[in-house]
This record gives C-alpha cells, sequence and structure tokens, in this order.
C-alpha cells in the first residue's frame, strides 16, 4: 500500500547505511477514495435536499347543530360556480343552482388540462386575474416599492376588493380522490379566485354526475 | 532485434486531490441535506405551485395513505426541550385508561416518525424489538365513529401545544370520502385552517388575450 519513492536500489546490499534514507513516504489513497464515494452516496440517496411544501386552505367554520339555526351564508346565483370532481380525473361544472330537482341544469364535462378547467376559470376570472398580474408586474419593474412581506396582503386585498369573479363552490363525487382535491385548490390559487368554498355534495348533484357520466347509481333507483 | 524495455514499474496516480475533492463534497452534502423520515407507509403528495414551505415546529401531520390507514405525527422540529410528544401520549392513553411507564414514554419520543398504531396495541409496538413486528402493527388509527382515536389524538395535542397547525399529507389516491372524514374530524375540534403538504410543480399560465 505504502511505499517509499525515490528510494531505488543502489545495489549495496547489506552495506552499512550511513544516513537514514530520505525518501518521500506515498499512501496509496485508492481505498479512501472508495469510502468516500460510497459515504457520498449513501447520504445523496438518503437526504432530502428540498423540504415538501405546503399549500394553506381555511375551511369555513362548521355550522353546529346544537348551536341556534344559524343560516348559511347566501350568494348570489349568478356568480356561483358549482365544480364537481368526478371520477377518473373528471371534472364536471354548472352555473347558478339546482332550482328544480326535477330539471337540474345540464352538467359540462371537462379535465385538468389548461384547456380545461383552468381556461373556463380564467375566463370568468379575468378582471381579476389582470389585475393581479398588473400589480405583480409593476412590483417587478419597480413602478410600485413594497416590502417584501407586505406584497401578500396586498394582493389578498385586491381579492377582497373584487366582486365580478365567480364564487366557486367545490364539490366532490365519492369516486374522486385527493389528488383532484389538491389540483382544484391548485387552480384556484393558479387562476387567483377570490372566494371559493368546499362544500358537501347534494344528493341531486350526485345524481347528476351519475347520469352525465353514465353511471349506475349504487344507491336504490328511484 | 533488441527487444525494447518496458519500464518495470507500474505507474503510480496521486489520489490525494480526489480524496480531498471527495471530502468537500461529503461535507458540502452533510450540511445541506436533512434526513429524510422514513414513513411507514409509501405517500406519493398531490402537485401543487404553492412555495412555502413546511413549518419547522409547532406541526402536527397527520398521513393518510391510498389504503386509507392514517398516521399521525407531532413534528417540534430539533426543538426537544419542550418534550411534547411523551406528554401527548401520556394525555392519549389517559383517555384509554392506559397506563404508560416512563420507559415506554422515552421510547415513544425517541420514535421519531409517524405513527400509526391503535391505542390499544401501543405498549406492544412500544416494546418491540424487532421492526418488522412494529411494521406489522401500524394499521392505521382507527377514525371511525364508534372509535375515533384519531380525535383524541388531534385533541390532546391540542391541549398540550395549544399554538399547533395542522398539516395533511395524503397520497394522490386517496379517496376522497376519507379525506372529507379526517376534515370533519379536525373541523369538529376547531381546527379550520390546515397545510396541505405537496410538492412543488411549476406552471406557467398561459396569456390570457382574447
Amino acid at each position: 500500500m505504502a511505499d517509499i519513492g525515490g528510494a531505488q536500489e543502489t545495489g549495496k546490499k547489506g552495506g552499512k547505511k550511513r544516513r537514514a534514507r530520505r525518501g518521500v513516504v506515498r499512501v496509496d489513497m485508492t481505498p479512501m477514495v472508495d469510502l468516500m464515494c460510497l459515504l457520498i452516496t449513501f447520504f445523496m440517496l438518503t437526504t432530502a435536499f428540498s423540504k415538501p411544501k405546503i399549500m394553506e386552505i381555511v375551511l369555513p367554520e362548521k355550522i353546529k347543530k346544537d348551536k341556534e339555526k344559524e343560516e348559511a351564508p347566501k350568494i348570489a346565483k349568478s356568480r356561483t360556480l358549482n365544480i364537481i370532481l368526478g371520477p377518473e380525473n373528471k371534472v364536471l361544472w354548472y352555473t347558478g343552482a339546482v332550482d328544480d330537482p326535477k330539471n337540474p341544469p345540464p352538467l359540462q364535462v371537462t379535465d385538468f388540462s389548461p384547456t380545461g378547467i383552468r381556461a373556463l376559470l380564467l375566463e370568468r376570472n379575468r378582471a381579476l386575474f389582470r389585475k393581479i398580474e398588473q400589480f405583480n408586474n409593476d412590483i417587478i419593474s419597480g413602478k410600485i416599492k413594497m416590502p417584501l412581506d407586505s406584497i401578500e396582503p396586498a394582493i389578498s386585498r385586491l381579492k377582497k376588493e373584487d366582486d365580478t369573479g365567480p364564487i366557486v363552490l367545490i364539490k366532490a363525487y365519492k369516486s374522486s380522490n385527493y389528488g383532484n382535491f389538491v389540483d382544484i385548490l391548485d387552480e384556484m390559487s393558479i387562476v387567483g379566485i377570490a372566494r371559493y368554498a368546499i362544500v358537501d355534495i347534494s344528493w341531486i348533484e350526485e345524481q347528476m354526475v351519475e347520469k352525465t357520466l353514465g353511471i349506475s347509481s349504487t344507491g336504490s333507483t328511484p | 532485434m533488441p527487444k525494447i524495455k518496458l519500464p518495470t514499474k507500474q505507474p503510480f496516480i496521486d489520489m490525494t486531490p480526489m480524496v480531498d475533492l471527495f471530502s468537500i463534497l461529503l461535507i458540502f452534502f452533510l450540511l445541506t441535506g436533512t434526513f429524510r423520515a422514513q414513513e411507514p407507509a409509501p405517500v406519493d403528495t398531490p402537485f401543487s405551485i404553492s412555495e412555502k414551505p413546511t413549518p419547522d415546529f409547532n406541526n402536527m401531520t397527520i398521513v393518510f395513505s391510498s389504503d386509507n390507514r392514517v398516521f399521525f405525527n407531532v413534528d417540534n422540529g430539533s426543538d426537544t426541550l419542550l418534550k411534547y410528544r411523551p406528554k401527548i401520549l401520556e394525555c392519549v392513553g389517559e383517555r384509554f385508561n392506559i397506563q404508560f411507564t416512563p420507559e415506554e414514554l422515552r421510547k415513544f419520543e425517541k420514535y421519531n416518525t409517524s405513527i400509526g398504531v391503535p391505542i390499544e396495541k401501543m405498549k406492544e409496538f412500544l416494546n418491540a424489538e424487532d421492526p418488522s413486528v412494529r411494521e406489522a402493527l401500524q394499521t392505521g388509527i382507527p377514525y371511525d365513529s364508534l372509535n375515533n382515536q384519531l380525535e383524541v389524538w388531534v385533541l390532546c395535542t391540542r391541549q398540550i401545544n395549544p399554538a399547533v397547525v395542522a398539516s395533511l399529507k395524503g397520497d394522490a389516491n386517496t379517496e376522497f370520502p376519507t379525506v372529507r372524514r379526517i376534515l370533519d374530524i379536525l373541523q369538529d375540534k376547531n381546527v379550520n385552517r390546515f397545510n396541505l403538504v405537496t410538492s412543488l410543480r411549476a406552471v406557467k399560465v398561459e396569456d390570457t388575450e382574447n
């Protein structure tokens, strides 16, 4: 492993050593390199470099049944957009509300692609989306100067002031999955929807989904 | 014909700079990386555009996997001075009339990943030496209305550490009713603000010219 370089045999074997050999001690570093390689590989595989990210959601407080009858807040029908998460990554939507259970509004089927639900939301929320984009551009170009930590409150103020965008009610059909749920919340933040809520699906809407997608209802047939 | 004499000594490559390089790399990786905690169940988190990092402390995580098992984890970062974990287990044990010995509490404190063990099996879980036995006991925390242990865990954690924030870390393929059920349990305990743990995905919002 380690050898002494520069000390060539001189052929004077058995001769008396007059002085100590002045060679350089050379240590073979190859095994150490091997070891280092293994350690690096181990640490690269076991460590996580990026921390997982979080998405914050705030759900409205539940209306307690035992408390005095509190009415659910009323919202304008014309601005309401109902989004129902369907099975197999499908998204269904309709506007307004179900007035007549016997004659429900038709459901439109779309998906999570950029031309699907996002295009729809963007179209409805264009005014607010433009405003937020304009604001962001102004910040980047330096037209508006403000400390970093007040940018987010300013955007949420913009959202609060908005009164043209849709009010989105997110409902989930029973065979939708968690990924869809996060996706739709993500779309809300991508498009900058100011008002959205997660609402329980009603049986009428479940039936509408089943009728539209042609799923046989698991419950009793009417 | 005279033969060409090859040098008999083999060339010697000096590996020292390579060792230097590798040590620097090793130190770099050690300092920048954090250990990835082993989850008891594989969880593929969904993607979002959010860039907020997970908080380091005051964090309780509810993990649910695609087979509808629910796990619970209290993460207070490296700050172990406050020793929340044993207190929480004690509190949960009290509710189910189970007394934990100081040694069991200490074991629970050291166990740093999510726990998905019904409280009746907790003693057995903590005293098990074999990791495979422990693995088998991770059947998920019961959260149905008859035996709602998840609720008790949430309640106790909030009692011990009122500043705790709930995080949900779930597999993208979990059925929505499970998620709704977990959200309901948390909302019953007046937890209305959630952090959903997601992976980052860049999204380009295309220009919206008409």
